[in-house]
């Protein structure tokens, strides 16, 4: 099945791209993502990995050249995190809106100032709405998994999207843990081979097609309608991966989301990221005092899990959302995105901010999120907006 | 190795029907480029006047592929374009970069740099209409000093980055002027760039009628006198060793070169240069020809 | 084979249409005083000239697309070529 080695998270992306065949790596350093791209540099440089590799002189150049090198049919991966992410916006925007298959590592980082090099989502989120499909990993094997996964989602002729696959700073990027990995030849095996896609568009001077020039009013709403139909498209094509991915590794991701206990629960709490772990346990410990709570992981935040969500939680009396992240003057942004996907099932849905710039989540935490959440049951009173884990209140007397 | 106009080939790469105003002269050097490289290439277009020429969706004026992308990126796309092609085995394409004097001077200068110093494998044509023309004729770096821009309305009162030079401190294997107005010298150049491994840069001189103010019948004429001035000047640096090209050869004496009056008469934009700054124009454009005569002759 | 809706152009004739209409001036040739020298062939910036009969030395404007700028006219070493208002 595969051989077991202690990797940090980003040691199990660099595993994963190398797996892939990655034929183009655009490599800039940013603080935590830096270990990847040293890694994948080791890689190619000692012959284990076949790529180009450009050592790019910014993050902007980085989706820049990613861009082009997919758009020759190659296979293509870059990593980033917060302000490298920010600085390379306008460009992930136009892989997103292009239909540019490539996968990016994201080591979500807070934003500054001041400045901070750990975890919070902001990053991220603020690409939610650019066409990337968006994934969350729990631990380093989810990591080292949808990396691999994510090649094979983006360059599905049925959605033909980037993907971004993220991880929490230092919890996850630098973090080792015992990674299994899986072999070349199954690997080989489960993606396409590097370099075959050709359509529907590729940089051939026997073919020759213009990409992106001016489009007017009349012709420009389906361009992005064709957008959303892969991204409905990459819902069942995401499950269909992970069902694949789980027949040569044992491990299945053959959902968007994952439950926790909550089948016969009457509060759920919902969070992404490397504190789905503490939830997790938040709930074990909560169950034995009593409590009918569970919990979800969002797995995938773009496509939204609208149905999957809504199947867990219809029949629940109170919903919770934690959010590593803020929007300033409006909330929590996961908060307000489940929110609005659960309005008409009528169940109160409560927001938590939490861990931003890397405060730690902890289990006690979610212990208290937990309880809270039966305390607004038994009120009937629901706290708006969001209530804040943690704050050092005493700071601002 | 002369050019003569009959050797060129018949065969159109841009086709009839675009987007350019008339008397365009990045419409002419699209033409002398396809014809350079008979349409074994591809081009990265960022932003820029050529973003619009190829018309709209769903038809495109240009006959070769083209990756349009983002202001700023066009070299560093053209880098992964190449990258693409080598993974993939496909070593016979040439990867041209085509940006305007703003996505190269100002915005792209980063990217510029960063594909310069790795010496990418990649031809870049700068076509130089001295100001950002698309979004209405705004100065940039390379708008020379003493013009009328929308944003310079008494002229611009710095003088035009010397961006060849500059690629040619990254130590690059070929940098070149050309313009327009020489179609046969701009050819060869594109045709030796293409036998060279490695970064190869050309700044072509673009005259235009819509932002310099000038007839659009007058494209060519301003353009020559631009180089019979001295004002422009066609040479080349491969590996290190700069040469002047074409007619520029015979100008290295001032006294050879037109004033500089002539030139920048035709053109509306200097309607209300000053005689000092004139005189300014002037000293600067004879302190480049100096730097250029030491260039040769410190080989 | 999936036909997907994205902003991919072809490269064809007529992009911004027929540009002929955009002209005040129309350019004529004098084939009598034209030496075939090419030039207005080669700075063209429509490619609107083309050269035509057996040995490709004859050029013929085509009036579908010539924007009516006046280059060849301007740049003609033998005048053969004058502008003339359009009605």
């Amino acid at each position: 099945m595969g051989v077991s080695k202690v990797l940090t998270g980003n040691y199990a992306v660099a595993n994963a791209v190398k797996l892939a065949k990655v034929q183009v790596v655009a490599a800039y350093p940013i603080t935590p993502q830096t270990t990847i791209v040293e890694k994948i540099a080791q890689f190619v440089e000692n012959g284990e990995l076949n790529a180009k590799y450009i050592r790019v002189e910014s993050e902007h150049s980085a989706m820049a050249a990613c861009i082009g090198a997919s758009a020759t049919g190659a296979r293509a991966f870059t990593a980033t995190s917060s302000h490298g992410l920010m600085y390379m916006s306008e460009v992930v925007w136009w892989a997103g809106l292009g239909k540019f298959p490539m996968v990016m590592a994201v080591v979500t980082r807070a934003l500054a100032p001041p400045w901070s090099i750990w975890s919070e989502h902001n990053d991220v989120l603020a690409h939610r709405d650019c066409g990337w499909i968006i994934f969350f990993a729990e631990d380093n094997q989810e990591v080292l998994d949808l990396t691999i996964q994510s090649f094979r989602i983006s360059e599905d002729e049925k959605v033909l999207q980037p993907v971004m696959v993220t991880l929490d700073a230092f919890i996850l990027s630098h973090t080792a843990t015992p990674v299994s990995i899986p072999n070349q030849s199954d690997v080989d095996g489960y993606l396409p081979p590097p370099g075959s896609r050709r359509l529907p568009f590729i940089l051939d001077p026997a073919n020759p097609l213009t990409h992106g020039n001016l489009a007017y009013p009349r012709n420009f709403m389906e361009f992005r309608y064709e957008i959303e139909r892969s991204m409905g498209n990459a819902r069942k094509i995401i499950v269909e991966a992970g069902r694949e991915y789980g027949k040569i590794t044992g491990r299945y991701y053959d959902s968007l989301i994952e439950p926790y206990r909550c089948s016969d629960a009457d509060a759920v709490l919902i969070c992404m990221g490397s504190s789905a772990g503490d939830a997790k346990d938040a709930v074990d410990i909560l169950r034995d005092e009593g409590y009918n709570i569970g919990a979800v992981k969002l797995r995938t935040i773009r496509p939204f899990p609208y149905e999957e969500l809504r199947d867990i939680c219809r029949n629940k009396r109170i919903i919770g959302v934690v959010d590593r992240d803020y929007s300033f003057g409006f909330g929590g942004i996961m908060h307000g995105e489940i929110k609005s996907a659960l309005s008409d099932l009528h169940i109160p849905v409560q927001g938590f901010i939490a861990g931003l710039g890397g405060r730690d989540i902890r289990v006690e935490d979610f212990i208290q999120m937990g309880r809270k959440l039966y305390h607004i049951i038994e009120s009937g009173v629901g706290e708006f907006p969001p209530i804040w884990i943690n704050l050092r209140r005493e700071v601002f007397r | 190795m002369s050019i003569s106009i009959r050797d060129l080939p018949l065969e159109e790469y841009v086709l009839l029907g675009n987007a350019a105003c008339p008397g365009c002269p990045a419409s002419i050097g699209l033409r002398m480029l396809g014809k350079a490289l008979e349409g074994k290439f591809i081009l990265v277009v960022p932003a820029c006047c050529t973003s619009i020429i190829q018309g709209p969706y769903p038809k495109s004026a240009i006959k070769v592929p083209v990756l349009n992308i983002a202001f700023a990126a066009s070299a560093a796309t053209a880098s992964g374009v190449r990258a693409g092609f080598e993974a993939l085995g496909k070593k016979d394409v040439q990867v041209v970069v085509w940006a305007g004097d703003g996505g190269t001077a100002d915005i792209g200068i980063q990217a510029l740099s960063g594909v310069a110093e790795r010496n990418e494998n990649i031809i870049y044509i700068c076509y130089d209409n001295e100001a950002y023309m698309n979004t209405g004729i705004q100065r940039s770096s390379a708008t020379p000093y003493g013009a009328w821009t929308t944003t310079t309305w008494r002229g611009k009162t710095e003088f035009k980055k010397n961006v060849p030079l500059i690629m040619a401190a990254h130590r690059v294997p070929y940098v070149a002027t050309a313009s327009i107005a020489y179609p046969l010298d701009f050819i060869a150049k594109v045709r030796k760039a293409a036998k060279i491994n490695g970064f190869k840069y050309i700044h072509l001189h673009a005259p235009c009628p819509t932002g310099w103010r000038f007839p659009s019948d007058k494209t060519i004429e301003v353009g020559r006198l631009a180089v019979l001035t001295g004002m422009w000047v066609l040479y080349e640096i491969e590996n290190g060793v700069f040469r002047l090209t074409g007619v520029s050869k015979s100008l290295l004496e001032k006294s050879k070169r037109k004033p500089i009056e002539d030139y920048l008469k035709l053109q509306g934009r200097f309607s209300k240069i000053s005689d000092e700054q004139i005189d300014l124009l002037k000293r600067h454009v004879d302190e480049l020809w100096m730097e250029y005569k030491h260039l040769m002759e410190s080989g | 084979m999936v036909k997907l809706i994205i902003p991919v152009s072809k490269p064809e004739e007529g992009a911004a249409g027929l540009t002929g209409i955009w002209r005040s001036f129309k350019p004529i040739i004098d084939q009598e005083k034209c030496k075939h020298c090419l030039m207005c062939w080669l700075y063209c910036p429509e490619g609107a000239i083309e050269r035509i009969g057996e040995d490709k030395l004859t050029v013929k404007i085509n009036y579908d697309y010539c924007k009516g700028c006046g280059i060849c006219a301007d740049i003609c070493p033998f005048k053969a070529i004058t502008m003339v208002r359009e009605e």
